[in-house]
């Protein structure tokens, strides 16, 4: 069988979107370390946003290929769910998904166009500021910066709402993506019903972690 | 167990004529159907009516009625063979329904199921995908060694035999959202790929099995489980790790 008939196989696809989502979830784990550090830090988030910011292999290797890996699950995700909705041209009359599955893994198109939007004002919030300041105005490099500009964003009630809804939503997304990902690429029940308890565990705390952050910036500033 | 009664039912069953005529919903009224009765026989009651009022009785299929062959479908109130688990449609009975209920019966819906007539639906699709790989290819000339003489792990014979229990009656397909048939060609490639056996042309069956499902236009597995959930044969996920483990192991040689 040709590899590229393989590549276009449904499990690939499958494995393919597993893949890019566990490498978003690592990129999570780190963004949500560095956000934490500022709860407690604020010298400390100063210096590691400055290290991210200007350290070459991050900005100019790691950043456009976690560009290039939220594309891919975002369009993947899209053609998956359209080739799906295309192996059922008739719909059910009466459909009782809730029986036998839970809302988080039918609806992971609601939950990922959620996060989805809120990358797109998260992008224009940090990052488009961000290449502004550094490219456009080309200003001095400040390293002490960061933590300021982290708070200000977070004055802004609806922002901070706004923020944390998204993040609910990415609970519910990771809920069943952080297991579904593992089952996709092969694991056992065996090895899998162990990880599942970490998957969840880290659906609820980075998640809402996140929110603690947002809001602990809201009303301590 | 209470003592059976009898009960008036309300149904709506999507009646179509053949594969190319557009279907819809049709009502009928059922009275005193025994909830002894199982969910077949009340449909036999309700064709016997129909027939009676010389109108055209509901096709569905149907055969050993006793949860082994895998024929009866229905999609009975939003759950694929009705309102419990573990069970096929034979199986299910009028008891887990009440006086006055509506039940809703539609065929399985999917693009590799077309509707032949009325809850008839064409599973070929799955002949297919088994033709593609499901067998072990045996020198059958006088030949042949007693499978007994191979030692099989007990864990992996049990394992084989839990994934060898699919009746292939396509539930999994008809539950899933995304119409996916993955727990179907999980289970008939995990039934050989744990065998001595199968190992022989297990690169090639899923290859070949994975090839032929994507061709008869089933969805993705989103891994939601509910094909778990309602499979009557109770067939695992575990089935779908361990051909995603096959087939990425297959493709790499």
């Amino acid at each position: 069988m040709a590899k590229s008939a393989i590549l276009k196989s449904s499990i690939a696809k499958k494995v393919a979107m597993a893949l890019s989502g566990l490498f978003l979830i690592s990129f999570l784990s780190l963004h949500f370390f560095i956000n934490f550090v500022s709860v407690f830090s604020e010298n400390s988030f100063n210096a590691m946003s400055h290290f991210m910011g200007y350290n070459p292999l991050i900005q100019f290797v790691m950043q456009p290929v976690l560009v290039a890996g939220v594309v891919f699950h975002f369009v993947m995700g899209f053609v998956l769910e359209l080739k799906n909705r295309n192996a059922r041209p008739v719909a059910y009359v009466k459909f009782d998904g809730a029986a036998n599955s839970s809302w988080a893994s039918r609806n992971m198109i609601i939950s990922g166009l959620v996060v989805l939007a809120f990358l797109g004002l998260h992008m224009y919030d940090f990052w488009f500021h961000e290449m502004v300041y550094k490219y456009v105005e080309s200003n001095v490099i400040d390293e002490t910066r960061y933590y300021d500009e982290l708070v200000a964003k977070f004055e802004s009630p609806v922002r901070t709402g706004l923020y944390c809804v998204a993040f609910v939503l990415l609970a519910l997304h990771l809920w069943h993506g952080f297991t579904s990902s593992l089952q996709s690429v092969g694991f056992d029940n065996k090895i899998g019903k162990s990880l599942h308890k970490i998957c969840y565990a880290f659906a609820i705390i980075v998640p809402f972690g996140f929110i603690f952050i947002a809001l602990f910036h809201h009303f301590n500033n | 167990m209470s003592a059976a009664k009898n009960i008036n039912i309300s149904l709506q069953i999507w009646r179509q004529k053949n594969s190319k005529e557009k279907g819809k919903m049709e009502t009928y009224k059922l009275n005193d159907v025994s909830t002894a009765s199982s969910f077949l026989e009340m449909l036999d009651q309700l064709n016997e009516q129909l027939v009676n009022e010389r109108k055209e009785p509901i096709a569905f299929d149907h055969d050993c009625r006793e949860g082994i062959c895998g024929m009866c479908s229905l999609y009975i109130n939003g759950r694929a063979h009705g309102p419990d688990t573990g069970i096929t449609t034979c199986q299910l009975h009028m008891r887990m329904f009440n006086d006055g209920d509506t039940i809703v019966i539609e065929p399985w819906r999917s693009a590799a199921f077309p509707v032949i007539k009325d809850l008839i639906v064409d599973r070929t699709s799955f002949d297919r995908i088994q033709q593609a790989g499901g067998f072990v290819s045996v020198n059958t000339s006088g030949n042949t060694i007693d499978a007994n003489a191979t030692p099989v792990p007990k864990d992996d014979a049990d394992k084989a035999f839990e994934a060898a229990a699919c009746i292939g009656c396509g539930a999994c397909v008809a539950t899933c959202k995304n119409g996916s048939a993955m727990l179907f060609v999980g289970a008939k490639v995990s039934q050989y790929a744990l065998l001595p056996q199968g190992r022989v042309e297990a690169t090639a069956r899923v290859l070949n099995m994975v090839r032929q499902m994507d061709e008869e236009g089933f969805g993705n597995c989103t891994n939601t489980g509910a094909c778990e959930i309602e499979c009557p044969k109770g067939i695992s996920l575990e089935n779908i790790a361990r051909m995603n483990r096959e087939y990425l192991s297959a493709s790499l040689k």
